[in-house]
């Protein structure tokens, strides 16, 4: 099928954000031709834009940097790997002296010097698209990918549609990233709507495999009313009941766990940031100004004003599990195909926990240096040439009218994903129900077919999700243990014999294997 | 989510339709754009701060309507305050070079 734009490109990202933008700059800087798409907009769109994030930018000094890697390690249950962490850390440290020698505002210390530990996302976003522009990218937003397009010789391009115009796309290239970020599944999360697998979905159906996908059950606070799931000022915040009477052991970290509690038991649960000090106020409303936006217009003074929060489902965005990498070029098992940021596992700097802060942006950044330079290097050595590539898609994508169930397939994941009592809190029983509900919610998906001139995109997104739930929850009952963030209710503890990582793989099957940990960080 | 779209300070850029990361505008020839997928809208804010004019309103419900009137918003001061807060704009300087953050790095317990 004819394609409206057709393009052929040494390296296509598929995704804009951070990793996808230090992904085709990287690229670009190595001579290659770079196709960018973004199922949004380049600078906008994703987890990093709206909101900003804490960076792990850490002085490349011995105390600094074990401190560093240590700081973590046993909240992610020791799954991290010191090579890649010290890789990552390197990395994060020439980006983000990049990022400051590109223009970036970063605030002066005392000494005048740049202060370089974190980014506002609309400022750094806006930066990196405008990098990314004068490197030569070209780039396609609104131009979500479909599906993958591969020979047997592996991955060699993409098929999309342009939202705005309703054009079909198709890119060849000699090696395609995907940077699609994680899955939220649509719960409104700040920025997280955009997220909602579809890389995933990409990859398990070229015959990649993920790994830590059972590290995939972030809940971040929020309140009630707001999609600001902003959570590091909450450690300044109290909990209170209806009644004003202090919910206890309720807390940012990990008291979040009671929190969720009382809200599956139908209690509200108030909090308001009264542990923050007088003095620093001023500072905690220009650090995060998106913070405080929902306060401001509704005229709630969250220092003082009791508001109902809840837990919004962040699944692997502030999660770990990911797509399999195989090594530091950041290829997958499939070749031609390699992945960066949230869409690749990030358990080998933070193991089973990432929670907020830092971690993420730094792997975002690094990974995506890491991807851009592997995939170019790939498609400099082997060419694009002349391929009999062939779509993908598990589900067929066809031209003319054909109905697909998505509102009612989004649905029945969420009812499967969203509940505390399914998901944070997991048990065996339960962990079994969803999986045969969602295999045969998988059935009938397989045998459907989407229109690419309906909301094709739409409906991917369904099956996506649908895959991405399934891969977690297989992860998930076969991890008969505590660690990270994923806790079992029947099986409470960690368990010395099952510190491994699991790998799973499959579409219609789903195989989950533990595979050994290479080389964990050496503790003091 | 998006409730407004400020007929009297729109200037028909259509910046808003090309930035929503999650497109819910449609552009209209020679008239401001509408919100045709409300429902899509993830209350990200990011179209308020790349309007030139700020002629655009983001509730922060995001998961119900609410009315609001233009003069409303307007009266408190509302419209236009995340870019303001931002410091995007002319003769603004961006928030994101602001002492506090390193002041707030000093003392913060997260
Ligand atoms: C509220 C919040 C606060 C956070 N705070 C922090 C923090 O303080 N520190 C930290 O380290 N991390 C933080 N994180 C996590 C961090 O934002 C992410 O890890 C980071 O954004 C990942 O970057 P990415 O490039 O992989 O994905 P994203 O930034 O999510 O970008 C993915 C891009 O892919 C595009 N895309 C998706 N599907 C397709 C498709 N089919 N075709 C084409 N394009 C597609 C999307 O439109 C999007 O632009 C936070 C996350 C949230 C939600
Ligand atoms: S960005 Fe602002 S001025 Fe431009 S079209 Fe949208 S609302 Fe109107
Ligand atoms: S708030 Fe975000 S999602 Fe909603 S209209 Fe504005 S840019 Fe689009």
């Amino acid at each position: 099928m004819k394609k409206d734009i057709e393009l052929v490109a040494d390296v296509l990202v598929i995704g804009g954000g951070p990793a996808g933008t230090w992904a085709a700059l990287t690229a670009a800087s190595k001579g290659s031709k770079v196709v960018l798409v973004d199922k949004g907009y380049c600078g906008t769109s994703g987890a990093t834009a709206p909101s900003g994030t804490g960076v792990w930018y850490v002085n490349p000094d011995e105390e600094s940097r074990t401190k560093a890697k240590l700081g973590r390690f046993e909240l992610g249950g020791r799954l991290a790997e010191d090579t890649w962490m010290n890789r990552v850390l390197d990395q994060t440290y020439e980006n983000m002296n990049q990022l400051s020698a590109w223009g970036y505002p970063f605030p002066l210390n005392e000494e005048g010097n740049p202060h370089k530990t974190g980014l506002q996302g609309p400022e750094y976003m806006r930066l990196m698209r405008k990098i990314v522009h004068k490197a030569g990218v070209k780039i396609l937003d609104h131009s979500p990918a479909l599906e993958l397009l591969a020979d047997e010789h592996g991955v060699g391009g993409a098929v999309g549609v342009r939202q705005q115009t309703g054009e079909t796309w198709k890119v060849e290239a000699g090696a395609v990233i995907i940077a699609s970020g994680g899955c939220a599944f649509l719960s409104k999360a700040l920025g997280c709507n955009v997220l909602t697998g579809d890389g995933y979905l990409m990859a398990a159906e070229a015959g990649a495999d993920f790994s830590g996908m059972e590290f995939s059950n972030a809940y971040a606070i929020s309140p009630i009313f707001s999609s600001v799931t902003k959570t590091a000022y909450y450690s300044y915040a109290s909990f209170y009941y209806e009644d004003g009477s202090i919910v206890e052991g309720a807390g940012s970290k990990r008291g979040r766990s009671v929190i969720a509690k009382k809200i599956s038991e139908g209690i509200k649960v108030f909090a308001v940031l009264d542990q923050a000090p007088e003095e620093i106020r001023p500072f905690l409303r220009i650090s995060q100004t998106n913070f405080f936006l929902p306060f401001d217009r509704l005229g709630i003074d969250p220092f003082k004003d009791k508001f109902q929060i809840t837990l919004r489902l962040e699944g692997t965005v502030r999660g770990t599990g990911g797509i399999q990498i195989v090594d530091e070029t950041m290829k997958t098992l499939v070749q031609g195909l390699y992945a960066a940021g949230d869409a690749a596992t990030r358990e080998l700097i933070c193991g089973g926990f990432t929670g907020g802060g830092s971690h993420n942006a730094a792997w975002a950044m690094s990974s995506g240096t890491l991807a851009g330079k592997g995939a170019s290097e790939y498609a400099q050595r082997t060419g694009v040439g002349n391929r009999d590539l062939k779509g993908l898609s598990s589900v067929p994508i066809t031209v003319g009218n054909s109905t697909f169930k998505t509102a009612e397939y989004v649905r029945a994941v969420q009812e499967e994903v969203m509940p505390y009592d399914r998901n944070l809190f997991r048990t065996e029983h339960k962990l079994a129900g969803s999986i045969n509900r969602l295999d045969d919610l998988w059935k009938d998906i397989r045998n459907g077919s989407i229109s690419i001139e309906g909301n094709a995109i739409k409906a991917r997104e369904s099956v996506a999700m649908t895959l991405t739930a399934r891969h977690m929850f297989n992860a998930a009952i076969n991890r008969k243990e505590t660690r990270g963030m994923h806790k079992r209710i029947d099986f409470p503890q960690i368990d010395a014999n099952q510190h491994y990582r699991l790998i799973s793989s499959g579409l219609d099957e789903i195989s989950v294997r533990p595979k050994p940990v290479e080389q964990e960080a050496i503790l003091k | 989510m998006i409730e407004l779209v400020s007929e009297s300070k729109c200037v028909k850029c259509n910046l808003c339709v090309k930035v929503c990361p999650t497109n819910v505008f449609d552009k209209v020839d020679n008239d401001i754009p509408v919100i045709a997928r409300q429902d899509d809208c993830q209350t990200c804010f990011m179209c308020e701060l790349y309007c030139p004019v700020d002629a655009l309103y983001v509730a922060p419900q995001a998961d119900w309507n609410v009315s609001i009137t233009e003069a409303v918003v307007e009266n408190k001061g509302l419209i236009g305050s995340y870019r303001e807060k931002v410091g995007w704009g002319p003769k603004r300087t961006p928030v994101a070079s602001h002492g506090y953050i390193y002041e707030l790095y000093k003392r913060a317990k997260f």
